[in-house]
C-alpha cells in the first residue's frame, strides 16, 4: 500500500495518521471513564500501529511512473476480502440473534451477549460491513473500467476504505459496550457519525475527480447509481444524525428531533437507506457485472433512464409508510403510500431490464453459478419490490406491521437481492483482481449458490408464515368482543418458525463461509502465467499524480 | 467509437456507447411499462384525491371521502365497547356470586379471560397461573389474602406492596439480617419447617425448641398452626406450595433476609369490569366456580 504512494501522498498519510493519533488521545483524555475514552484509546492504538507501519516503509523507493498505465486495484482487492470477513461476522451474529429468539436463555446473563447489543452487530455488520465494503470495492473497479481513467490518486481510496472500516469497528465495538443512539441502522454515536461524513466526502470526491478525467464521452448507468448512492447516503446520514452531545467528553448525545418528527426523520432515513444503500448501490453493481458476465448488451438504455429517475425520485417520499396508523398525520401516510405504490414501476423496470439483458444468454445462467447468482438476485429484487409496494398499502400494513412479515420482507431483499448480487459480482471479480486464471473451485460456487438459495427460501417462508399468523392472532376477536389470543399465545405460535428461520440463516452463513474459503484458496493459487494482454488498461497514460 | 450496431439476437440497434465491452440496446420502452406506469400513477393520484393528502400552508387537503384516522379509531373503540357492554356493564356492577352463577357471563369470562390474563398476569404468575420462583401459584395454592371472588378482585385492584394508597401491605421480616434471631435459631426454624413436610426428622427436644421459637416469632403472622392468615397475607407453611422454594437453603434465606413480594395495583390500568372478570377467571381456574 505505502509503496504505491508518491512522496506527497506519503507526507499526507503521515499528517492524517498523526492527526488520528492526536484525535484518539484527545478522545481518550476528554472521555476518560466513558465509552468515548475507550474508543479514544482504540483510535489512538490503531492509528499509532498504522503510523509505525508507515514510518517503516517511508524510505521505500517512489512508485515507478509506469503504474499510471494501469488501473489502481489494490484497494478493491483488500475491500473484497474485507467484504467477506464482515459478511461472515454479520451473518454469524444474525444466526446467533435468530437462535436467541428461539432460545432466549442463551445470553448466559452476560451483558454484551444480550440480544439488544448483538442485533445491531448483525444489522450494521451485514449492511455497512458486508454491503458497504462490497460497494466501495466494486465502485472503485467499475468507476475505472467505465471511465477508462485511473483513480485520481493512491491515498484517497485507501483513506476511504480503511476510514470506513474504522467507522464499522467503532460502531460494532460501541454496540457491545451498550452504546447506541437508538435509531435503527443509525445506531453509532455522534463522533463516529462525524468521522463517517469526512470519509464519505472524500469518497464522493474520488468519484467526481475520476469522472472529470473520464475518457468515455458518456457516463455509464452503473455510475449514476453509485453516485446517487454516495450523494443521498451523505444527505440521509447527516440529517438523521443531527444531535447534540451531552459534552465533548461524553459518548452520549441527544437527537435534534423529538416525537413524531423524530420518527418521520428516522424512517425517511431508514427507508432511503434501503433505497440508496441497499438498492441504488447494488443496482450499480448489477448494471456492470451482470451484462459483463453474460456478455450481452443492456436490454434497453431507455428503460435504464426511466428506472433510474423513477427510483431516485420516488423513494425519497416513501419513508412514511413505516408509520402507518401512528401519531404521524394521516395525510403524510397517504402520500407515503401513494409514492410507494408507483415505485413498483421503476423497480420492476430495473429488474426487467436486468432479466431481459439475459435474453440470449440463458444457457449461461444454467451453466454458470456466478451468473445464476446475479439472475436470481434480479428475480428476488422484483419479488421484494412488489412485496414492499404491497405492504406499503395502508390496509395491508395494518396486518403486516410489527410482525415477522416485515423481517421476512427485509431478508427477501437482503439475502435474495443484496447478498446474491454481491456474491455474483465478487466471484466474477476475484480472479481478475488477483490475476488468477479462475476461481479456486467452481463446485464450491455451485454449493454456495444452493446453500444461499435454500437458506433464503427457508428463511423467507418461515417469516411469512410466522408474520401472517402473528398478525391474524393479534386481530382475532371472539363473540364476547375481546381478543382471542394473548401476546404469549402468539409467541408460542411463532416459536417453531423461529427455529426454522435460524436454520435458514445458518445455511446462508455456511454459504458465506464457503465463499470466504473459496476466495482465500483462489488468492493462494499461483498467479496467471500470461500477463494482461492490454485489454484491461486505462485509455492512455494518466497524468502524473499531483496533477 | 460511437458506432451503432445491430444486435443479432434481439434485432435491436445499440446506442453506440461502449464501456469496457458493455453496450446498450436502444430498445424502446415496452408499451406494457407505459400502461403499468399510467395505471399506478392514476391510482396514486386518485388515492390522494380520496384521502387526506396534499399539504398546504395552513392545513392539508382532507380528501373526498372525509377519512380521518383519529375519528376512525374513536369510532371503532366506541363500537367495540358497545359490543362488549352486554356483559361488561353487568360485570362492573352486579354481585360476583350472581355473576358466577350466570352461564352467559361465565362464557364471556372463559373467552376473554385467557388473553387478559396472558397479557397482564402471566408474566409473573405463568402462562397457566401456576406461578414462578418468587411469584405464587394462584391456580392451586391457597390464596394468601383470601380466595373468595370479592377479595381476589380487591387484591387485583389495589395490589400488594404496590403504589396505591389502599394497597395490601405485607412483609416477612429479615430475622437474621436485622439480628432478631441468631444463626442457630434460624437453622432450627428452617429444620422445623422442612420437617413439617416430612423430609427431615427432628428429635422431640429439637421439635419443642423450634415450636417455642415459632410461637414467639412467627405465629403472629403465620398463625399458631403455621397455616397462614389472610389478615396478614402470610402464607400457609404446612402445605406443598412455597412461593420462593421449599428447600432448606431457600427457607433459611427467607427467614434470614425476609421477603416482600410486590403485585402491582391494576386499578386505572384495567377497567373495573376487567378486574372483576379476572377475579372470576382465576376462581374458575381454581375450580371454585361450579
Amino acid at each position: 500500500m505505502f509503496s504505491d504512494f508518491s512522496r506527497d501522498e506519503r507526507t499526507f498519510a503521515f499528517i492524517i495518521l498523526g492527526g488520528l493519533v492526536v484525535a484518539g488521545l484527545a478522545m481518550a483524555i476528554a472521555g476518560r471513564g466513558d465509552i468515548l475514552g475507550t474508543h479514544g484509546w482504540m483510535v489512538f492504538g490503531l492509528s499509532l500501529i498504522a503510523l509505525f507501519g508507515a514510518i517503516r516503509q517511508a524510505d521505500r523507493p517512489e512508485p515507478s511512473p509506469e503504474r499510471l498505465l494501469e488501473y489502481y486495484d489494490a484497494p478493491t482487492r483488500v475491500g473484497l476480502v474485507l467484504t467477506l470477513i464482515w459478511g461472515v461476522i454479520g451473518m454469524a451474529a444474525g444466526f446467533w440473534v435468530a437462535a436467541l429468539l428461539a432460545w432466549p436463555d442463551m445470553t448466559f446473563d452476560v451483558a454484551w451477549l444480550s440480544w439488544g447489543r448483538l442485533r445491531p452487530i448483525h444489522t450494521s455488520g451485514v449492511i455497512f460491513g458486508f454491503g458497504g465494503n462490497a460497494l466501495i470495492a466494486t465502485s472503485f473497479h467499475v468507476l475505472q473500467r467505465t471511465t477508462r481513467a485511473r483513480l485520481p490518486d493512491a491515498l484517497s481510496p485507501w483513506f476511504v476504505l480503511l476510514g470506513y472500516n474504522l467507522f464499522c469497528i467503532i460502531a460494532a465495538s460501541g454496540y457491545l459496550m451498550g452504546l447506541t443512539q437508538s435509531k435503527e441502522y443509525a445506531e453509532p454515536e455522534w463522533y463516529a457519525d462525524i468521522w463517517l461524513v469526512v470519509v464519505w466526502v472524500v469518497y464522493f470526491a474520488i468519484y467526481m475527480r475520476t469522472l472529470a478525467r473520464r475518457k468515455e464521452p458518456h457516463i455509464y448507468v452503473a455510475n449514476w447509481y453509485y453516485m446517487a448512492f454516495i450523494l443521498v447516503v451523505a444527505i440521509l446520514h447527516i440529517v438523521n444524525n443531527l444531535a447534540v452531545p451531552v459534552s465533548f467528553g461524553s459518548a452520549k448525545s441527544y437527537s435534534l428531533f423529538a416525537g413524531v418528527q423524530d420518527a418521520m426523520t428516522q424512517w425517511w432515513y431508514g427507508h432511503n437507506a434501503v433505497a440508496f444503500f441497499l438498492t441504488a448501490g447494488f443496482l450499480g453493481m448489477m448494471y456492470y457485472y451482470l451484462p459483463k458476465r453474460a456478455n450481452r448488451p443492456i436490454f434497453s438504455y431507455r428503460m435504464s433512464i426511466i428506472s433510474f429517475w423513477g427510483i431516485t425520485f420516488m423513494y425519497m417520499w416513501a419513508g412514511s409508510h413505516h408509520l402507518h396508523y401512528t401519531a404521524l398525520p394521516h395525510w403524510v401516510q397517504t402520500l407515503g403510500m401513494a409514492f410507494s405504490v408507483v415505485l413498483l414501476v421503476p423497480s420492476w423496470a430495473s429488474a426487467g431490464n436486468a432479466l431481459l439483458t439475459l435474453n440470449g444468454a440463458w444457457h449461461k445462467v444454467r451453466d454458470d453459478a456466478v451468473l445464476r447468482f446475479m439472475a436470481l438476485a434480479a428475480i428476488f429484487y422484483g419479488i421484494t419490490t412488489f412485496e414492499g409496494s404491497f405492504m406499503a398499502i395502508r390496509a395491508v400494513n395494518s396486518l403486516s406491521h410489527y410482525t415477522d412479515w416485515t423481517i421476512g420482507h427485509v431478508h427477501a431483499g437482503a439475502l435474495g437481492w443484496v447478498a446474491m448480487i454481491t456474491f455474483g459480482s465478487l466471484y466474477s471479480l476475484v480472479p481478475s483482481m488477483f490475476k488468477r486464471e479462475r476461481i479456486y473451485s467452481n463446485t464450491l460456487v455451485e454449493v454456495h449458490f444452493w446453500l444461499a438459495l435454500a437458506g433464503t427460501v427457508i428463511y423467507v417462508f418461515a417469516m411469512w408464515n410466522s408474520g401472517v399468523i402473528q398478525g391474524l392472532m393479534w386481530r382475532t376477536y371472539d363473540e364476547s368482543g375481546t381478543l382471542t389470543y394473548s401476546f404469549l399465545d402468539s409467541l408460542e405460535a411463532m416459536h417453531p418458525y423461529y427455529i426454522v428461520r435460524a436454520f435458514g440463516g445458518l445455511l446462508f452463513l455456511l454459504g458465506a463461509l464457503t465463499a470466504l474459503f473459496n476466495v482465500i484458496m483462489t488468492i493462494r493459487m499461483p498467479a496467471k502465467v500470461q500477463p494482461d494482454t492490454g485489454m484491461d488498461l486505462p485509455a492512455e497514460p494518466a497524468l502524473q499524480a499531483g496533477e | 467509437m460511437a458506432l451503432k450496431e445491430r444486435d443479432e439476437f434481439s434485432g435491436q440497434v445499440t446506442t453506440g456507447h461502449e464501456w469496457n465491452g458493455i453496450k446498450e440496446l436502444n430498445t424502446p420502452v415496452p408499451r406494457l411499462l407505459w400502461v403499468f406506469l399510467s395505471t399506478m400513477g392514476l391510482f396514486a393520484i386518485g388515492w390522494t384525491i380520496m384521502m387526506p393528502s396534499w399539504p398546504g400552508v395552513s392545513g392539508y387537503f382532507r380528501g373526498l371521502l372525509g377519512a380521518d384516522q383519529h375519528e376512525a379509531v374513536q369510532q371503532s373503540l366506541v363500537e367495540a365497547e358497545a359490543e362488549r357492554s352486554i356483559w361488561s356493564e353487568r360485570l362492573a356492577s352486579e354481585d360476583l356470586a350472581t355473576l358466577a352463577a350466570d352461564q352467559s357471563i361465565m362464557t364471556a369470562v372463559r373467552q376473554t379471560g385467557p388473553a387478559l390474563f396472558g397479557d397482564n398476569c402471566a408474566g409473573c404468575h405463568g402462562y397457566s397461573a401456576t406461578g414462578n420462583a418468587g411469584y405464587p401459584n394462584i391456580a392451586e395454592a391457597p390464596m394468601m389474602w383470601g380466595g373468595d371472588a370479592d377479595t381476589i378482585a380487591e387484591t387485583i385492584r389495589i395490589g400488594i406492596n404496590a403504589n396505591h394508597p389502599e394497597t395490601r401491605y405485607g412483609q416477612m421480616l429479615a430475622f437474621g439480617r436485622d439480628q432478631m434471631l441468631g444463626s442457630a435459631e434460624i437453622s432450627a426454624l428452617a429444620d422445623y419447617l422442612v420437617s413439617m413436610q416430612g423430609e427431615k426428622f427432628l428429635t422431640p427436644e429439637e421439635n419443642a425448641a423450634a415450636q417455642t421459637l415459632f410461637a414467639d416469632n412467627c405465629a403472629g403472622c403465620h398463625g399458631e398452626d403455621a397455616r397462614g392468615m389472610v389478615e396478614t397475607g402470610a402464607p400457609n407453611l404446612t402445605d406443598a406450595h412455597w412461593t420462593y422454594g421449599d428447600d432448606r437453603a431457600t427457607i433459611r434465606q427467607s427467614i434470614y433476609n425476609g421477603r416482600q413480594g410486590t403485585m402491582p395495583a391494576w386499578e386505572g390500568r384495567l377497567s373495573t369490569a376487567q378486574i372483576r372478570l379476572l377475579a372470576l377467571y382465576v376462581m374458575d381456574l381454581r375450580g371454585d366456580i361450579p
